[in-house]
């Protein structure tokens, strides 16, 4: 066993795959860890609320590492950071003023701006002005709004005030009246004023400046971070991989050893199942699957499983079981009077490890490019975030047509190392199990 | 046909490069042998006779760590020679073998008697097919295959039949010697009689001289006109076959010798407790010392070949 | 089931025919390979035989038939009183007739160590607790002379040499503490010098725990060694049972005196002699010829009388039996019957 490690070691193939298998295990723990599954994928369907403070379509924050790039940097000012000055005016109603200042040190223009408004109030909705300030002290005026609950106030789609200004909002009001394609250096302020009309009537803005980039991944049309499922990609992608090639792998390996034993009738009906389901296409009978009864992913793991057992793995392993049967060894075993089922479990299968392991690990990959087709042709399971979903997303929104290269090639790059990863290790296993490949030395 | 294939070895030496170190399947042998004679190298597995043979014949294998020493046919220094001209002037032209199992080595696909004209063709020996045809059909005449066996595949033919196709298709370019790897091993005790007739009658009529490689000691004894015995990739002794086999003279070779079972002569068997040294590192001194009776303290250091009664030499400080 | 025996036989096998069907495409039925045809002996407790032959005679067969390992197709095998034909539960059959294979490497599992390998046979057959296992395990591996046990116990079948995995393999045959030892061709694949030691092994196993042998080999010469009887096959019979000794100075069937021709001692003088060998390939097993069947290649072929019909068991001298017609004491007759025929 060691020895066999050793060897295996020898090869920098080997070294590297298991590297990167390695680099994949961290990250499905990683992922499993700190974001829990019914965490994750509340984090990828909770809705629109949970993903509010994020930027569209924003770039990973390494792209500014790139020469020529400087993309800004999502800015939140909260009501907590603002100056709130409240007066009553009498008849319970307080008059209010807050400032929510930020200085813009970036050479673009944000993204966005939004100001959430979280009012707290019993019957009446207070009434809020909005104001901005930029460097230079001058005031403009937004717009005038009776708060109503989780109101949020999108001053870049604010339509009305786009023709006011005459240009994009949130190149206007932060733009340098001197260098109108430069934003204006300093402190700019959002001046809400307004009225609240009950006791404990509060209002709590937060106003967002979206940058264009965030995060480690970038987020997507939605503004989910797309941290998310490429991290819980890897688990599921492993996951799927693994136990497809192992119930298939296994199942292969007793029917063939069975049916080599057995022989006559119990052979020959193997091999014809196995032939048919060798002519049945795959793909198409997932995507038929898939289309018309259900895309949970355990449904489509059984039916690759059940796809594969019959596969040519069944030929390739009768091939060997073949040989295997007329050893001498056997024969033995047969005069001392051992068992049908214990001379294929304890004296054939065990011969059958070393093409075994290579082409395990050599099938892992393929399910897992299986999985990722099915959910780039949009058949991917609903729930959950996988690298495949990502790419879909990406190709339905046009993603290289707009220049988003990080959307697809962050989970293409994932699919492929870990293809890369397995095919590298099992490549390697295979030269150490069956020596005659070997180069020599 | 009748040549004075004389075959003069000086220190081959055929070592292997593998995972655990270099395997020194031929250390050091000597060999000379005669026109019109037979030498038969006797030796247990593993003891280098096969690598031996493939080392005569340059059939090197991709891991060869070291080939040196003299080889010397009819006078042309064969080591000398470049791989190219090798192939083209001498094996299969001057020498030719007939490997162990060949008779399962032929090619399935291909008609037996046009594997046995192959060889005419790529030495340029027939200028046509049908000549080249015609050469095989004699050559099977003397292995003693029905010519109509000419046109069959080797499916078709029975063990002891494939192994004479196997001996023709060496016989087929007239070599000066040939070399036979455990030509009768898994044949049958009447298959094995009668391929042996074969040989002694190829032997008496075309003067062919032979190096027989075995570890069949009974049988070496039908073709032998001069033993070798190998062990642990060194020849440990050599002599005229009716010296040898009445008288060994080295240990191995005497408890070898008692090792035979012999059918029309009671005798006591004996053998040898232990196995032999590993090729990869062999050890120092005599490597045999450990297995034999009549170890002695100056065994630590290896034996040179010693001359005993004027022609037979033998690698023991026994004969010192 | 129980059968009478005749005092001290162990094995008794008669009119025993072991055939092979053979079909074309899978299902055309073409005919039978007739591997064995109308074979008797006796063996007796304690008793080694040898049977000898060439490819094709059938002896492997009678081997594997006697293990259990090819149903007879017709024909009786009774050991130790007890019907073995046609039973379909012969657990109690097997732990008493062990099985030594030809290739040492082949017959040890690769990937079990020599415990395993050991255990297999008394875990098949319900031998426990564990410590009486592994106390017949160094019994057994002390008797073949693996020693020190605990060595061996961990290795695998690679790394043990030649002999030392034969020893095993006859250390795994004698382990359910057998009556009788198939022997099919033990030596074969071992150095001359390691073939006498096993030899030896077998020999002293047998002597020590009154075990019969049947020894199977193409080797006449190692015969002599080890075994009271040899029985001589040729296409699927016995031509020929005779006590060692007498069979090697006075052979009496045609078949058994060239084999004998045609073995060489270690003999400097061979290299100067043609030794005569009947010409000639062994028979078809599927159309075998009519009467006896080497009347084909037989020196002394009769006409009229070899290939009419297949020749009993004749006794020229005691205890040795031969199917030749030549000793058929009414061979006179025949000869002039048939030259007026």
């Amino acid at each position: 066993m060691n020895r066999a490690l050793r060897e295996l070691l020898a090869y920098p193939s080997a070294v590297a795959g298991l590297g990167i298998i390695v680099l994949l295990l961290a990250m499905s723990v990683y992922a499993v860890a700190t974001i829990p599954y019914h965490e994750a994928i509340r984090l990828w369907r909770g809705g629109e609320a949970l993903w509010a403070d994020n930027p569209r379509n924003a770039s990973p924050v390494w792209v500014n590492l790139l020469p020529g790039r400087d993309l800004p940097h999502t800015i939140v000012v909260r009501s907590g950071q603002a100056l709130s000055i409240e007066k009553p005016i009498g008849g319970g109603v307080r008059q209010f003023s807050m400032s929510l200042g930020f200085d813009y040190p970036y050479r673009k223009f944000p993204k966005e701006l939004a100001v959430f408004l979280d009012p707290e109030f019993t019957d009446r909705a207070p009434n809020v002005s909005l104001f901005w300030r930029p460097p230079d002290g001058t005031e403009i005026r937004l717009t005038e709004l009776t708060v109503r609950r989780s109101d949020v106030y999108r001053i870049s789609s604010d339509v009305r005030l786009q023709q006011e200004l005459g240009g994009r909002p949130e190149a206007v009001l932060l733009g340098d009246p001197n260098a109108p394609e430069q934003p204006l250096r300093g402190r700019h302020e959002l001046l809400i004023r307004g009225y609240l009309f009950e006791e404990g009537s509060r209002v709590e803005p937060k106003l967002i400046v979206y940058g264009e980039v965030h995060g480690l991944a970038g987020t997507d049309h939605q503004r989910r971070d797309l941290i998310i499922p490429l991290l819980w990609g890897a688990p599921i992608a492993m996951a799927f991989g693994l136990l497809a090639a192992v119930g298939s792998t296994l199942s292969s390996v007793a029917i063939a050893a069975i049916g080599v034993w057995y022989g006559r009738w119990v052979d020959g009906l193997i091999q014809r199942i196995t032939e048919v389901n060798l002519i049945l296409p795959t793909l198409p009978i997932l995507i038929m699957i898939g289309t018309l009864y259900s895309r949970s992913i355990w449904v489509i793991l059984g039916v690759v499983v059940l796809l594969g057992i019959f596969g040519s793995g069944i030929k390739t392993f009768r091939a060997l079981f073949l040989q295997v049967k007329e050893a001498p060894y056997i024969e033995a075993a047969r005069a001392y009077g051992v068992s049908n089922l214990r001379a294929v479990f304890q004296y054939m299968i065990p011969r059958a490890v070393p093409v075994l392991v290579p082409q395990f690990v050599t099938f892992i990959p393929a399910f897992v490019f299986l999985e990722a087709s099915l959910a780039v042709l949009g058949l991917g399971d609903p729930v959950l975030p996988t690298w495949g979903k990502v790419i879909e997303d990406a190709h339905s929104r046009g993603a290289l047509f707009t220049g988003q290269y990080y959307w697809v090639l962050e989970p293409a790059v994932l699919l492929m190392l870990s293809g890369l990863g397995f095919t590298m290790l099992g490549f390697a296993l295979d030269r150490v199990f069956n020596p005659r490949l070997r180069e020599v030395s | 046909m009748t040549s004075n294939g004389l075959l003069s070895v000086k220190d081959l030496r055929l070592y292997f490069r593998t995972l655990k170190g270099p395997v020194q399947a031929v250390d050091g042998v000597d060999l000379t042998l005669r026109g019109g004679r037979t030498v038969v190298v006797v030796g247990e597995s593993g003891c280098g006779k096969t690598s031996l043979g493939r080392a005569i014949l340059r059939l090197l294998p991709r891991n060869v760590q070291k080939y040196t020493g003299q080889i010397w046919l009819n006078g042309l220094d064969m080591m000398s020679l470049s791989d190219e001209q090798f192939r083209k002037e001498i094996r299969w032209v001057r020498l030719a073998m007939v490997p162990q199992a060949a008779m399962n080595s032929l090619n399935p696909v291909v008609r037996v008697g046009d594997q046995v004209a192959e060889p005419l063709l790529i030495h340029g020996r027939a200028s046509s097919l049908e000549e080249a045809q015609k050469s095989a059909a004699e050559v099977f005449n003397q292995v003693g295959v029905p010519i109509d066996f000419l046109d069959r595949y080797p499916f078709e033919l029975s063990g002891g039949m494939r192994q004479r196709v196997a001996l023709a298709m060496a016989l087929v370019t007239q070599p000066d010697l040939i070399i036979l790897d455990e030509p009768t091993s898994a044949l049958d005790v009447l298959t094995q009689a009668n391929i042996m007739n074969v040989l002694k009658t190829i032997k008496k009529e075309l003067g062919m001289s032979f190096i027989l490689i075995t570890h069949d000691i009974a049988t070496s004894s039908e073709l032998a006109d001069d033993a070798a015995v190998m062990y642990a990739g060194q020849v440990v002794e050599t002599s005229r076959a009716d010296q040898f086999f009445r008288e060994p003279l080295h240990p191995y070779s005497r408890l070898l010798m008692a090792s035979v079972p012999t059918l029309h002569e009671d005798k006591a068997l004996g053998f040898i407790p232990g196995h032999p040294p590993s090729l990869i590192n062999p050890p120092k001194g005599c490597r045999f010392a450990d297995r034999c009776p009549s170890r002695f303290d100056k065994c630590s250091e290896e034996p040179p070949l010693f001359t005993v009664e004027g022609d037979r030499l033998v690698k023991c400080w026994l004969y010192a | 089931m129980n059968a009478t025996m005749a005092d001290g036989v162990l094995l008794s096998v008669r009119g025993l025919h072991t055939w092979f069907e053979l079909r074309r495409w899978g299902f055309i039925r073409v005919g039978h390979v007739r591997a064995l045809d109308d074979v008797s002996f006796e063996l007796r407790r304690g008793e080694a035989v040898a049977v000898v032959g060439e490819s094709g005679s059938g002896k492997s067969t009678l081997a594997k038939t006697i293990l259990g390992l090819h149903l007879p197709t017709k024909g009786e095998i009774v050991f130790d009183g007890r019907v073995v034909h046609g039973q379909e539960d012969l657990r109690w059959y097997r732990s008493r007739v062990g099985y030594v294979q030809q290739d040492p490497y082949g017959a040890l599992p690769p990937f079990m160590p020599v415990q395993r390998i050991l255990e297999e046979p008394l875990l098949v057959n319900g031998v426990a607790p564990k410590e009486r296992r592994l106390s017949r395990i160094s019994k057994v591996l002390d008797e073949v002379k693996l020693t020190p046990v605990e060595d061996f116990l961990p290795r695998f079948p690679h790394m043990l040499s030649g002999g030392q995995q034969q020893r095993l393999v006859v250390a795994r045959a004698m382990i359910l503490e057998p009556q009788l030892i198939v022997a099919d061709e033990p030596v074969s694949m071992l150095d001359a010098s390691v073939r006498v030691e096993i030899l030896q092994l077998l020999r002293g196993l047998q002597a020590r725990h009154n075990l019969s042998v049947i020894y199977i080999t193409h080797d006449l010469s190692t015969v002599r060694y080890f075994c009271e009887r040899v029985f001589v096959m040729y296409a699927g019979k016995i031509i020929e049972q005779a006590p060692v000794r007498q069979l090697v100075e006075t052979p009496r069937h045609p078949y058994t005196q060239a084999l004998l021709a045609a073995i060489p001692d270690p003999d400097p003088t061979n290299a100067a002699r043609i030794r005569a060998v009947p010409a000639g390939e062994p028979p078809s097993l599927l159309h075998p010829p009519s009467g006896c069947r080497f009347h084909p290649r037989c020196p002394s072929y009769m006409k009229g009388i070899c290939e009419v019909e297949v020749p009993p068991d004749f006794e020229p001298s005691a205890g040795q039996l031969v199917a030749c017609y030549l000793y058929d004491p009414s061979i006179e007759q025949l000869r002039s019957e048939a030259s007026r025929a």
